[in-house]
């Protein structure tokens, strides 16, 4: 080691240590956002439904696909096509629900997760019949390709756009579901189906509608996530266990703490890939398990009835 | 009669036993290769039904201790040059040993939280197996294991396994059915009655999960030894999805179902990919089947059967 080396100013090692921690907690904040999109939509699903979706990660990569077509196949704005996924995931998930998923409600939860399960085999082939197995890339869309300079930190302008847009969403599902009389029914259909049912509310319909909703949540996840990500098939398992994780940290059926649980993944993800380079694969799955044995039914759960 | 069940239940199994060890003088290594890897599919699907089927809790995680088992048969034997006498048997314990240091902490959950935090601890022993690249070849995976001369023949193998198998299945059978096993069914049925008659519920799932770690362990070795290698992806979660549908598809309330369910996926997987890359459809159509028409897996169907040949 040269004697230069040791001669860094203090002051310039500080302000360096500054930039990179500004950067990786800004990417860790974008990465977050993008994240806590497709994870509330599996948390809302679960919240009401009390269905474990594995198919929501395969949602999401259909946005991300769908994206790619109407983007940069077809040459419509890129946010035509955040719509356009959007819009196709609500419909495939209110098609779904109406003929199939409606009538495993009653049935074990071991159906249910076995027919989510079918869904995301029989996806991931059409999904291979209709874009085949080549890597794909949807470029930024114009005008967010550039970086903010802050003077000692260089931000990009599309992850400041998701680090925007997330807590957008989050505002307004809560109002939706906090502050509306829909959003009461909602709440009201998690607690006593039969009792809802009674009262005049037309049940199955609020179903339907809760699973479109987060399934275009996942669309619009995907859709997002598009220009930061390579598209290849098989995007869709990891994601579908990261979103796992962050609703099972937040505490499942609890958007706030699927929020909260997106933050702390996004931060050990980004400073995780810094410090420990090679070990973001397991570091999810770390955090998921200190945060169970701590808290076992995550950040903001509460424990379920029964025990 | 249940005498007369017993019985039939005893000749049937004595028969299938006889068809098998038969199956190498039909000449075809295909056959005796495919029954080879059916056994050892149905020894661990049957090791997982012990958590499934007699605690009502699902392992998102089984394929940790199919891996396990597996890396240290393999490292054991061919690293160390220790003797399979003793390889297999260490191999099977340190797979025993991390599922009661792992269920220790998971039966504390139930439902999906605990099907989580199996999740997330085999996805610790695949980072171990991925990162420790000196001991277990990392993604390379561990390949060249050195077999005894006797199995190195793939009708020894087949031999080997079909006993190990055996014996393996018959000390699953003997705990599922002892004071243990029915113990086990009343924690599933009702965890809050089973307390109250002074059955320690938590206890009772921990002892049921290392059960299933070891033996699940033990298939890993055979599956290691067969493919002369081990992979870090027999210890990804796809794996522990696979063995888990196995399972289903078999039918989770009877103790033979999970063999049926390993032969029957293993058989079809591997007929279907001779003519079909879209394996994943044909399966996604399988289980959309079993979900909407029939919910109790394939011994279900069986038993729905013969209820109705049964009634005039």
């Amino acid at each position: 080691m040269s004697v230069t080396e040791w001669r860094v100013p203090s002051h310039e090692i500080a302000s360096m240590t500054l930039t990179m921690f500004t950067l990786n907690a800004f990417y860790g904040l974008a990465l977050a956002m993008n994240m806590f999109i497709i994870a509330s939509g599996l948390n809302l699903i679960f919240g009401v439904l009390r269905v474990i979706n594995f198919a929501h990660g395969m949602f999401y990569m259909f946005g991300a696909y769908i994206t790619f077509t109407v983007a940069k196949s077809w040459g419509a704005p890129f946010f035509v096509g955040v719509l356009a996924a959007a819009a196709a995931l609500g419909l495939i998930a209110f098609a779904i629900e109406r003929l199939l998923l409606r009538h495993l409600y009653d049935k074990e939860h071991l159906m249910q997760l076995l027919f989510t399960f079918a869904l995301v085999l029989l996806m991931s082939d059409a999904a291979k019949m209709i874009w085949g197995t080549d890597q794909y890339s949807v470029g930024y869309p114009p005008g967010m390709g550039g970086a903010i300079d802050l003077g000692f930190v260089v931000l990009p302008q599309y992850q400041l756009f998701l680090c925007a847009i997330g807590p957008l969403i989050a505002v307004a599902m809560w109002l939706l579901v906090d502050r509306t009389r829909w959003g009461r029914v909602v709440r009201a259909a998690t607690q006593d189906r039969e009792m809802l049912a009674a009262l005049g509310v037309n049940v199955p319909m609020v179903y339907a509608a809760v699973f479109t909703i987060g399934s275009a949540l996942a669309g619009v996840g995907g859709a997002l996530a598009a220009p930061r990500i390579a598209l290849v098939p098989g995007m869709d398992a990891t994601i579908i266990n990261e979103c796992f994780i962050i609703v099972i940290i937040g505490g499942l059926g609890n958007m706030w703490g699927s929020f909260l649980g997106a933050l702390a993944f996004g931060f050990v993800v980004q400073f995780g890939t810094v410090l420990a380079p090679n070990w973001q694969d397991v570091l999810p799955y770390l955090l998921m398990l200190v945060v169970l044995l701590i808290r076992p039914w995550g950040l903001l759960g509460r424990p379920e009835a029964g025990h | 009669m249940p005498q007369r069940r017993h019985l039939v239940a005893s000749a049937i199994v004595v028969l299938l036993l006889a068809l098998l060890a038969l199956l190498p003088l039909a000449g075809s290594r295909y056959a005796v290769d495919l029954a080879t890897e059916v056994l050892i599919y149905a020894l661990f699907a049957l090791s997982l039904n012990v958590i499934i089927g007699f605690t009502g809790n699902i392992s998102f995680g089984h394929a940790a201790y199919f891996a396990i088992g597996g890396y240290a048969c393999a490292i054991l034997l061919t690293t160390y040059n220790w003797p399979l006498l003793f390889a297999l048997p260490a191999a099977v314990v340190l797979a025993g040993l991390v599922a009661a240091v792992v269920g220790y902490f998971c039966v504390r959950l139930t439902q999906i939280y605990f099907a989580m935090l199996t999740l997330a601890f085999a996805m610790l022993v695949w980072g171990v197996a991925f990162k420790w690249k000196a001991v277990t070849g990392g993604d390379d995976g561990f390949t060249g294991i050195k077999l005894p001369a006797m199995l190195a023949h793939y009708i020894g193998f087949f031999y080997f396994t079909l006993a190990v198998v055996s014996v393996g299945t018959a000390a699953l059978w003997v705990i599922c059915h002892s004071a243990f096993g029915l113990t086990l069914v009343a924690v599933r049925e009702n965890a809050v009655r089973a307390g109250f008659i002074g059955v320690d519920t938590r206890r009772m799932r921990w002892a049921a999960f290392t059960v299933a770690g070891t033996f699940g362990g033990l298939a890993g070795a055979l599956f290691g030894m067969y493919h002369r290698g081990m992979y870090i992806e027999n210890a990804f979660w796809t794996e522990s999805a696979n063995v888990l549908i196995m399972v289903l598809l078999g039918g989770i309330y009877s103790f033979v179902g999970p063999i049926f369910g390993a032969a029957a996926l293993h058989l079809l997987q591997t007929f279907t990919n001779q003519y079909t890359p879209y394996w994943p459809t044909v399966l996604g159509l399988i289980l959309l089947v079993i979900v909407m028409v029939l919910p109790e897996g394939l011994i279900g169907l069986a038993a729905r059967l013969k209820a109705r040949r049964g009634k005039p």
